[in-house]
């Protein structure tokens, strides 16, 4: 029980965090995704054996959890409950890659270890600058920044419904869960024939929701669109700035391996 | 399964994402020309269905884990397939963002691997052709199940051929794919078992939800074909071709991602470990000075030249390696303390 209600609250909590005002929620939608996408493109393009040129770009989580005041444990649970996905076909990596790549010490150590050290970067990474982005940005100014960028408007009016009542039905699906729970002693009463008729119950009730928003809507003059109450915002010169400021250090990174160009002033052996 | 970001290529990754985007283009079109108008909420509220009815867990018969209803299936029923495409599409987006489950590159994977093989091969293929005109419980359980395999043996070949292709993970091609298809096996008969359970409540309850789906007009039939050619062709084409390149040379794959990306540093095979080892050892002692490269350049030896080099540049990788973690941990901190230092308290 706990587990379903911490799910729940936690989803919460992060449209919460969108909320704030400081310099980073206050950019164009639009910066920040495409951003993003870069971010994740310029990782997602490293080589398979790749581990020390991927750190760097640790830099823009952090500084987007820095400055637009993100509560750091938190944000880490969230990575933490996904990478377990990306590592259970990451720990196959040394069962079939067993050349040894390189040493260290005593050790020999596998391409599959480095290739799954490299999932596990790759997935904190891409993990983390996700989160952040919702965290940062909020839910309907995505939707609005992928609007402007070229999405249907159909999928956008879509995903806006979709989470405007997703806040309503997960409460009302834990309710359920709760009050099944109550009434259920032991694994009796957890069968496929409850769940049919429970989730049944949801569906019809759901679905007579569904008429009585649309009808209220119509009421209303709902005609195909949301009208947002927020401040239109534009794409100006501090948009600029973030975007180019930060995609000319991806691509820096990108090309050249810092570490090992700051790693060889401690060496003194270059690359 | 979800594809993940930590495993996938840009090239598949965006191969799939405009793939996607545009069969979300079309479906959207679809759905503003052919569809009432009343869909329009209801599509959207289904969506946020599906994550209730995930919150409830049933118990899995025989083997005592419990599970959740995937939802694919159960939309493409209530909805038809452009309507559920888009719905799904939604709640994936909704998926990846709040959850990071999947990931943002991933979305166009996930989408067509989740969202069209229920949309347009389980229900309007399988499912709707199973059952006729006027359903019966058992009739309906049984196209259930099969669509819901189908649909599901589809996804999870295409997660495969989607990971092997990108080439991050080293799973064989056919060792993944006898992972994976039996496991989706399961689920796909478990998951359509529950929709069959919960669409037949449903058409107890309420039949004419379920007819004003069932009397809908059937999709253009030439559309959809020519869309699945061209999901099929495109997948094949990445996923089955750069397989086929694998298998033939076994390095094959690894060697073209190393190509594309121009970062693969795959060593020479040549070096034997103990000869590393040795030089190891025998440069540890010295590794706090600066010296160990300029004796390799003395050139006294020029055999190990190649390995020295090689255990430099992975020493100067570890080296920087942690110190650019601790530089970009103090960054954060540093921005952080002097944010706080300075802003006003949200939302005073």
């Amino acid at each position: 029980m706990p587990a379903i209600d911490g799910s729940f609250l936690d989803f919460k909590q992060l449209d919460l965090l969108a909320m704030r005002q400081t310099s980073v929620h206050r950019l164009d939608p639009r910066a920040k995704v495409l951003t993003t996408i870069i971010f994740i493109l310029c990782v997602v393009s490293f080589g398979r054996y790749e581990i020390s040129a991927m750190l760097p770009f640790l830099i823009y989580p952090a500084v987007l959890m820095a400055v637009g005041d993100l509560p750091g444990g938190y944000i880490l649970r969230k990575i933490l409950i996904v990478i377990p996905f990306a590592l259970i076909i990451g720990i196959f990596n040394p069962v079939f890659d067993r050349q040894v790549i390189m040493q260290l010490g005593p050790l020999d150590i596998w391409g599959g270890w480095v290739s799954c050290a490299s999932i596990l970067i790759r997935a904190i990474l891409t993990a983390s600058v996700a989160i952040i982005l919702v965290a940062v940005t909020g839910f309907p100014a995505i939707c609005e920044a992928l609007e402007k960028l070229g999405m249907p408007k159909v999928f956008a009016v879509q995903l806006l419904f979709l989470y405007r009542y997703i806040f309503v039905l997960t409460d009302e699906g834990v309710r359920t869960a709760r009050a099944r729970q109550l009434r259920t002693f032991g694994k009796r009463g957890f069968g496929i024939r409850q769940f049919g008729s429970m989730v049944g119950h949801l569906l019809l009730r759901t679905w007579d929701r569904a008429e009585r928003i649309h009808m209220a809507m119509l009421a209303r003059g709902f005609c195909g669109e949301f009208h947002t109450t927020r401040a239109q915002s534009r794409f100006g010169r501090d948009e600029i700035v973030f975007m180019g400021g930060w995609m000319t250090l991806f691509i820096f990174l990108r090309i050249y391996n810092a570490p090992q160009l700051l790693g060889s002033l401690f060496t003194g052996n270059t690359p | 399964m979800h594809m993940a970001d930590a495993l996938i290529s840009p090239a598949v990754g965006g191969t799939l994402w405009v793939a996607s985007a545009a069969t979300i283009a079309y479906c959207s079109s679809r759905v503003r020309k052919n569809l009432d108008e009343r869909k329009v909420p209801l599509m959207g509220v289904l969506g946020a269905f599906v994550f209730a009815a995930q919150m409830i867990n049933f118990t899995i018969p025989a083997t005592g884990s419990s599970g959740h209803i995937g939802g694919g299936l159960l939309l493409a029923i209530l909805l038809g397939p452009s309507a559920a495409f888009l719905t799904i599409a939604s709640v994936l987006m909704v998926q990846a963002l709040f959850f990071a489950d999947g990931g943002l590159l991933a979305l166009g994977c996930n989408t067509i691997n989740l969202g069209a093989f229920p949309a347009f091969i389980a229900y309007p293929v399988i499912y709707k052709k199973l059952i006729g005109r006027n359903p019966r419980q058992s009739r309906m359980v049984i196209a259930a199940i099969i669509a819901a395999v189908v649909g599901l043996q589809f996804g999870s070949l295409s997660v495969v051929l989607q990971t092997v292709a990108s080439g991050v993970s080293a799973l064989p091609f056919d060792t993944f794919l006898l992972l994976m298809q039996p496991i989706h096996l399961a689920i796909g008969v478990v998951e359509g078992v529950v929709t069959a359970l919960v669409v037949s409540f449903v058409y107890r309850a309420r039949p004419e939800v379920l007819e004003s789906v069932l009397q809908d007009k059937p999709l253009g039939e030439m559309p959809v074909r020519s869309l699945l050619v061209t999901f099929l062709a495109a997948t094949l084409l990445i996923g089955g071709g750069l397989s086929w390149f694998a298998s033939e040379y076994p390095d094959g794959l690894e060697w073209s991602i190393a190509k594309i990306t121009g970062s693969g540093e795959r060593p020479e095979t040549g070096y034997s470990g103990h000869e590393q080892l040795a030089v190891i050892q025998e440069k540890t002692a010295l590794l706090p000075g600066y010296s160990m490269p300029a004796e390799t350049r003395d050139g006294s030896d020029p055999t190990p030249t190649a390995a020295e080099e090689r255990i430099g540049t992975s020493l100067a990788g570890i080296i920087g390696g942690t110190l650019t973690l601790v530089f970009c941990l103090l960054t954060g901190i540093f921005l952080k303390r002097r944010a706080q230092g300075h802003c006003i308290p949200p939302g005073r």
